[in-house]
């Protein structure tokens, strides 16, 4: 199944503006660019930015890309209760879905979610904190999306976070790369 | 930061307005004048960064109407200039265009569309299609539009807008949409250009420095004879443009029965539906107009030649390119319209749906609602994704 | 009492062959006037100013590096009439197009000509920016109290009570408001230089006129910030006036309430440009304190 994800990963990555979901979406794209795939990244734009749910589409893929809006994702990182209870529903068969329980406390209680989806429920949120990495939940949820899916060779992930972040925050990076290793490892 | 300098051939992952921004300054642009509006603004900003480090101009305007003005004053006086705007405001920038178009002053104005009339929606749209290939603005004129559907046409489209604005003296539209604007692709840049490279511009207004006579950039001409015969004049500019600067994407097309037209952000789902529909064993293909004006008519009747019996238009708003097709398929083939509008995406299922009907002789269903296309649609979608199918 | 006056070479060169041997000349075109035929009403103030425009640009020797911008109204046509580079604006931008070109050629000298309808109604929102942004631009503003080209009508500017096409009834101020008297509100902005508001009633008005033009423009050279002349004008057609009456009643109605003189000049007020007025008029305010680091 694994091998099969690689042709093409639709992902849809939501959850509270200033989670980092986006940030997340990009490094993921990056692998994309890095491995020479198509690659499409697509926010959700507009008012809802401000303070409220924020999204972004992500399409790896071996043939061009047609919309980059993903209504069937394959994988899905959910880290609030509405993301889940929006994006939950669309996940198809075999597809993947990570939850940060920490804010959607429910996880995927009650949330119409296909047979078939590999449901991936922890405390990304609570875990970051306690492991010293506050606000990097995101990244331990993209560790464990690429510990369930293989959507790119380990060190094409690792060189797209790097890309990343930015020189201005090079003190960053390594806390990054701790808390990838930490959802992988989960 | 560093992605900017990196060798030319280098693909970075960039969003599509501030891929147009930073092909603008590529090809030559050292002035914008602009005002924010969503879906936009990326690309003002961008500028607003960039654009004082290489020694150009950044301006925010005070309203739409003042920055085409600028722009109209900076292109008059010889200058790479640009703006960029979504739908509310480019019907602001129209006053402007009009005067550039009367007084042939060069410049490039960016819509990225979002749904409309009135404040509309900020999702992506193209339902300024009238308004970009009817010239925007008042009088007698066009402009050339070109409708990007990819990151990587943003640069490649707006590097090439002003030339062909320099080339023919006209103000030179990018018609793009929030999808390929708020997106990230991977893009591989162009090179700078050589500023001396560019072309002279002898009648620009720029003090007459006592070598020339004054120069005067107008477009009032009370002698009603003096004005017909300087529209005339530039009509047949227009015709050279239409002679040799039409251009679109075929995909499918050499053998293709039904040819969906679709360009922007609707061919891209188009482009999904039309592959899908060969996969069923339907004879499909697509035409995506590059240059919206002047509209690929030479490609139209190419793939009627070839023949196509029917055309699917399918946009993003309730029908106005279609139009087009049908002038200029001038009744050769049949013509039909699939589009959903304020800010609603079809999916390449609802377009393949229309494909299907077609081949099937049945009749399109034009521009369902959301009601009415999720009781048509199976439930759930079965478009399958490819790791399904490729179990 | 014609003066015999001293011209300069160009100028002989252009009308010496209409010149007979010992014969005086009383006034000779400025170069920077074309030959083009005015086609301004007869006893309209435009001519006069224009020529004034012209006679700054010849003395301050600017032709060459000037580029100017013509409105929508009565002097729509003065592209044919300055022999510098024109440009023709929609109704209203020229401080907007004036922009585009002084950001494109900084080194240039642009000026924009404007009448009232053109300057404080349709383009008010472009007038107020390029000068509160300072755009080192002259803006030469004819206020006549009408719309001339269009026929007469009512003038953001119009007098309360003026009867115009617009306001047959005379201008009623509950329900067509006040005129906007730009001199004063433009003074109230940083980046002005220099906001003065003269006439061309009179020889002592006019030489007045003239001096603030010429200041207007070297400011711009000198590049010190936005600077706009008001001149108070008549419109003997619209005001259905003979021109001697019209100087008249614009003693008599428009001076009381435009009073003519100097509402701002930064350097006569001890400050070397607009930007260090701007900077001491906001003292007490940190932010706009730090310096610009380069």
């Amino acid at each position: 199944m694994a091998e099969d994800f690689n042709h093409e990963l639709l992902c849809v990555l939501s959850g509270f503006g200033g989670q980092g979901l986006l940030f997340a979406g990009k490094v993921m794209a990056y692998t994309g660019l890095l491995d020479g795939r198509h690659v499409s990244w697509m926010p959700s734009y507009g008012p809802e930015m401000r303070g409220g749910t924020a999204n972004c589409s992500v399409s790896l893929s071996d043939e061009a890309i047609g919309t980059p809006f993903i209504t069937r994702p394959t994988a899905v990182i959910a880290m609030n209760q509405p993301s889940v209870e929006k994006f939950g529903p669309t996940v198809v068969p075999g597809g993947t879905i990570i939850i940060d329980s920490t804010l959607a406390m429910n996880g995927a209680e009650g949330v119409d979610i296909a047979e078939g989806v590999n449901v991936v429920t922890f405390k990304a949120t609570e875990m970051a904190e306690e492991a010293g990495l506050k606000g990097l939940a995101n990244i331990i949820c993209l560790g464990k999306l690429w510990a369930e899916t293989h959507f790119c060779e380990r060190e094409t992930l690792d060189a797209a976070l790097r890309k990343n972040v930015p020189p201005k925050r090079a003190h960053l990076l390594e806390p990054n790369l701790k808390a990838l290793q930490m959802g992988i490892d989960l | 930061m560093a992605d900017n300098t990196q060798a030319a051939e280098e693909r970075v992952l960039m969003k599509g307005n501030e891929v147009l921004a930073e092909a603008a300054m590529r090809a030559g642009c050292r002035f914008f004048f602009g005002y924010p509006i969503t879906p936009q603004t990326e690309l003002a900003a961008y500028m607003a960064k960039k654009l004082p480090l290489i020694g150009g101009t950044f301006l925010q305007a005070e309203s739409e109407v003042a920055a085409i003005n600028m722009v109209y004053g900076a292109g008059a006086a010889g200058g790479r200039v640009m703006t960029s705007s979504s739908s509310p405001g480019v019907s602001l920038k129209s006053e402007g265009a009009s005067y550039m178009a009367g007084a042939d002053v060069p410049g490039v104005i960016v819509n990225v569309m979002r749904g409309g009339p009135g404040l509309g929606g900020i999702q992506p749209s193209q339902s300024d299609y009238f308004q970009a290939t009817r010239a925007l603005g008042h009088g007698d004129y066009f402009m050339p539009v070109l409708a990007p559907s990819t990151v990587q046409e943003m640069a490649d489209l707006i590097y090439e807008a002003f030339d062909l604005a320099d080339t023919y003296r006209t103000p030179t539209m990018i018609l793009a949409d929030g999808m390929i604007g708020q997106m990230m692709e991977p893009v591989t840049l162009p090179p700078e250009r050589d500023l001396d490279s560019l072309p002279a511009k002898p009648w620009a207004t720029a003090g007459h420095k006592g070598q020339r006579a004054h120069n005067v950039v107008n477009s009032l001409y009370l002698s009603p004879e003096k004005l017909e015969d300087t529209n005339r004049e530039r009509f047949e500019r227009y015709e050279e443009i239409k002679a040799t600067q039409q251009r679109q994407e075929l995909m499918m097309c050499d053998d293709a029965e039904i040819v969906v037209v679709a360009f922007g952000a609707a061919s891209r789902i188009a482009r999904t539906a039309v592959r899908d529909a060969r996969a069923k064993g339907i004879k499909a293909g697509l035409l995506r107009p590059i240059t919206l004006w002047p509209f690929p008519t030479k490609a139209i009747d190419q793939v009627i030649e070839n023949g196509a019996k029917k055309f699917l238009s399918v946009e993003l708003n309730m029908g106005q390119m279609v139009e087009d097709v049908r002038l200029a398929a001038n009744g050769r083939a049949s013509v039909d319209f699939y589009g959903r509008t304020g800010g609603v995406l079809p999916t390449p299922e609802e377009v393949l749906a229309q494909i299907e009907a077609l081949a099937e002789d049945r009749p399109v269903a034009p521009s369902a609602g959301a009601k009415a296309v999720a009781s048509v649609l199976p439930q759930p979608i079965d478009r399958k994704s490819s790791y399904e199918r490729g179990e | 009492m014609a003066n015999t006056v001293t011209l300069p070479d160009y100028q002989v060169e252009r009308i010496g062959s209409q010149i007979a041997e010992g014969e005086t000349i009383k006034s000779a075109r400025p170069h920077a006037l074309s030959d083009a035929i005015f086609n301004y009403c007869p006893g309209c103030t435009h001519g006069i100013v224009n020529r004034l425009v012209a006679e700054v640009i010849d003395e301050l020797g600017i032709e060459g590096k000037t580029v100017g911008v013509a409105p929508v109204g009565c002097s729509v046509m003065c592209y044919d009439f300055f022999n510098c580079d024109m440009i023709e604006a929609a109704h209203g931008r020229a401080p907007a197009v004036a922009t585009g070109v002084k950001r494109v050629h900084p080194e240039n000298v642009v000026f924009a000509y404007q009448g009232d309808g053109d300057l404080a109604s349709i383009g008010t929102a472009e007038t107020v920016h390029a000068a509160t942004r300072g755009e080192k631009i002259t803006v030469i503003f004819i206020n006549n109290a009408i719309y001339g080209m269009t026929g007469g009508q009512m003038a953001p500017t119009s007098l309360p009570n003026q009867v115009t096409q617009t306001s047959p009834y005379g201008r009623d101020v509950s329900k067509a408001g006040y005129p906007v008297r730009i001199s004063e509100m433009l003074s109230t902005l940083d980046g002005v230089a220099y906001v003065e508001r003269v006439t061309c009633d009179s020889r002592q008005h006019i030489i007045q006129a003239k001096k603030a033009i010429k200041k207007a423009f070297q400011n711009q050279i000198d590049g010190l910030g936005y600077s706009l002349v008001e001149v108070v004008a008549t419109c003997p057609t619209n005001w259905g006036m003979t021109p001697l009456d019209a100087f008249q009643w614009l003693r008599d109605n428009m001076l009381p309430y435009y009073p003519l003189g100097v509402y701002k000049d930064v350097v006569a007020d001890g400050y070397a440009n607009a930007a260090e007025a701007a900077l001491e008029r906001a003292k007490d305010c940190p932010i706009a304190q730090q310096k610009k680091e380069d």
